[in-house]
């Protein structure tokens, strides 16, 4: 069983859902994003996602892009993060590891070379954003000859029609996007959230995320006890950032001011399994 | 080339948007059911009569279609002065710049927004650099009675204050755009990010033959207009079709547009004429076939300004509108197969067929058409006198008159 599924089995045991936390490589440099990354399952994260910094991040709202955009200043590349997950996977040995990203910087490394490199990186799965099930075969061979999860997006758009699609081509979880937008910019409808997720229940027995519109612990605690998981990128972001100069330079408070509201959200969503059972 | 070329090439896309290996429909899950619902209105509105005939009528009453095809003859004989014995190609403009608004982008524009109208969106959005596609889209939307937002990068703002005053006289909301470097790719990023959030109510009317499938396609088939007019218009003249066409490519709309109805005439030669910057051999360009190499950006696969690492870099031109780091994937696989030639112009050989058109034939270009123009000027005087060449003229240089005056030293 890889990592992914087997912390999912092992939180389903536990009748909770997953942090799924998200921060980009090298925000805002190598060292400080290692020490962040690195404390993150003791804070209390259950998956490390980690964004691979692109140029023209599409989906993202303006505070990933402007994570990415202190990462590539920082000297953040492909290799440079792949030796980042390494780095990781050296003293952390199970809590799974996704990487998320855009399709470009994955095909100027080469998309087979990428799921080589990342799966003995120690790399458990791949979101490629602008990758599509319609363009799925450009990747999937890929992740599949190197054991990778490829996990894909479902959004409020997609139909009934499409979705055995889009799931017949997902491996590892399945991503919720609970709002229709880019990255932090709106909150998600929780009213709506249950009944989505149902629906996706009826047709896969993958375990499901929610992201896109989690902020807060008790946000994060409905969506964990709705679904199988809750993903929080923005905020721990929005977080980093207030702590680093005016230059975006780390401080000494950089990262706790990142780990800190970690710590609150995986107790918000262990909480809240104790509040369901 | 080692492989055989189909027996037409005005038969893609394919079923999966796609022109040999570029094209496709590289965007996130939120947007791809949208982009399959354009995809079928458009297959639709093709074959819909009571459409086209909308599309018509707006072509010739509004636009002032058709534009004319205008023998260069000052030029044509400034050209054959320098020229060795016999040769000197004959020049025709296809006046593209006598358009409304100025330039070929509203052919496109007129399309978009009707199917727009046709698939019960209510709102209108587009990205510019120079501004010719904003104040376009911004035209129709007030013709068609739609709210329209531009993106545009912060940095084009300040360079095309005129344009940016014309779109907000015309109904429209500009949003400078400050991520990234600001310019064309950033606007178009921004633009991408508005549609997600607005997919209910929303069409974005891109400006070139680039972004997702069906795009490419619809916009080079709007466009194709212009090649449609050449080719009765050259018949009409010549009694034959021209050896040449060259046309100034930045997404390549205007490019497509006068080649795709050409394609399969095997003794037509084209040319593609990247914007070559300061030159291509320095960073400074907008050359993406020249100098880049293939990725994935905006919703297509297609050639692409990029590092060594795969992030976009900055495209540069004197001309705002060529200021973009990719092109149209149609063209990428036209290149690799080899049946449109894609040269480089510079900053400066632009500038100088800009004052050339200005002077010899009281047509002031635009600085992207000036680009394909100051091809023509190399290319002719290489040519028999009995051969045709036909530039399009895609533009009108009001626009540029004040880029143009500071690179000439002069202050208006």
């Amino acid at each position: 069983m890889s990592r992914i599924a087997t912390r999912f089995a092992k939180l389903k045991a536990e009748g909770r859902g997953a942090l799924v936390t998200y921060l980009q490589a090298f925000d805002p440099d190598r060292a400080t994003s290692l020490e962040i990354l690195r404390g993150l399952p003791a804070a209390g994260a259950d998956i490390i996602e980690i964004g691979v910094p692109f140029s023209d991040p599409m989906a993202d709202g303006p505070s990933i892009q402007k994570a990415g955009l202190r990462a590539l200043k920082a000297g953040a590349t492909v290799p440079g993060v792949l030796d980042l997950v390494r780095e990781i996977r050296a003293t952390e040995a199970e809590t799974p590891i996704v990487l998320m990203g855009y399709y470009n910087p994955v095909m100027s490394y080469g998309v087979d070379r990428f799921c080589a490199d990342a799966a003995a990186a120690g790399v458990d799965g791949l979101i490629i954003v602008d990758v599509p099930p319609e363009e799925a075969d450009e990747v999937e061979p890929h992740c599949r000859a190197h054991g990778l999860d490829l996990i894909r997006l479902i959004a409020p758009t997609t139909d009934e029609a499409r979705l055995p699609r889009v799931l017949g081509a997902t491996t590892g979880f399945i991503y919720y996007v609970s709002i229709t937008g880019i990255t932090g910019t709106r909150s998600a409808d929780y009213a709506s959230l249950a009944p989505a997720v149902a629906a996706l229940k009826r047709h896969t027995e993958l375990p499901v995320a929610i992201g896109f519109g989690i902020r807060s612990p008790e946000q994060a605690a409905i969506a964990a006890s709705v679904a199988d998981g809750a993903v929080v990128g923005t905020a721990l972001v929005d977080a980093l950032a207030a702590s680093l100069t005016a230059e975006g330079q780390a401080t000494p408070a950089t990262v706790d001011a990142v780990l800190a509201p970690v710590r609150h959200l995986a107790a918000a969503i262990r909480s809240g399994r104790r509040r369901a059972a | 080339m080692n492989t055989p070329l189909p027996n037409s090439l005005r038969q893609g896309p394919d079923n999966r948007g796609r022109f040999g290996s570029f094209g496709g429909r590289f965007v996130a899950e939120t947007l791809m059911p949208l982009i399959l619902e354009v995809e079928k209105a458009y297959e639709a509105a093709r074959r819909d009569a009571a459409f086209q005939d909308e599309w018509r009528r707006l072509l010739t009453h509004y636009v002032g279609r058709p534009s004319p095809l205008w023998y260069a003859q000052r030029l044509t004989e400034h050209l054959r002065k320098s020229a060795p014995a016999g040769m000197g190609a004959k020049v025709y403009f296809k006046r593209e710049e006598l358009n409304h608004t100025g330039a070929h982008k509203i052919n496109a524009v007129l399309g978009q927004i009707l199917l727009a109208k046709k698939m019960g969106k209510t709102r209108i959005i587009a990205e510019t650099g120079a501004g010719q596609h904003g104040v376009a889209t911004a035209t129709a939307c007030a013709l068609m009675d739609l709210p329209c937002v531009v993106y545009m990068g912060a940095t084009d703002v300040e360079r095309q204050q005129p344009n940016v005053f014309r779109m907000k006289l015309l109904g429209a909301e500009v949003r400078p755009v400050t991520s990234g470097a600001a310019t064309l790719k950033d606007a178009m990023n921004e633009g991408l990010r508005d549609w997600v959030a607005n997919v209910h109510d929303t069409y974005y009317c891109i400006g070139t033959v680039a972004g997702p499938a069906p795009y490419p396609q619809m916009v080079r088939d709007f466009q194709s207009v212009i090649g449609i007019e050449t080719r009765e218009q050259i018949l009409a003249a010549e009694g034959r079709l021209p050896d040449a066409l060259v046309c100034a490519v930045g997404g390549g709309s205007s490019a497509m547009g006068l080649f795709h109805p050409f394609l399969d005439d095997k003794e037509v030669a084209m040319w593609g004429v990247e914007a070559a910057g300061r030159g291509l051999d320095t960073h400074e360009h907008a050359a993406s076939i020249n100098r880049g190499r293939p990725g994935v950006l905006h919703g297509n696969k297609t050639y692409l300004l990029q590092d060594g690492d795969g992030q976009i870099t900055e495209a540069h031109s004197i001309s705002a509108g060529l200021d973009y780091p990719g092109i149209g994937p149609e063209h990428a696989w036209l290149h690799e197969i080899g049946r449109v030639t894609y040269v480089g112009i510079d900053d400066q050989e632009a500038l100088n067929a800009f004052q050339i058109c200005s002077r010899l034939e009281g047509i002031i270009p635009a600085l992207e058409s000036a680009h394909g123009l100051a091809q023509v000027l190399k290319l002719a005087p290489t040519m028999a006198r009995d051969r045709i060449i036909v530039l399009n003229l895609s533009g009108r240089g009001d626009k540029d008159i004040f880029t143009v005056a500071k690179h000439l030293g002069e202050k208006i």
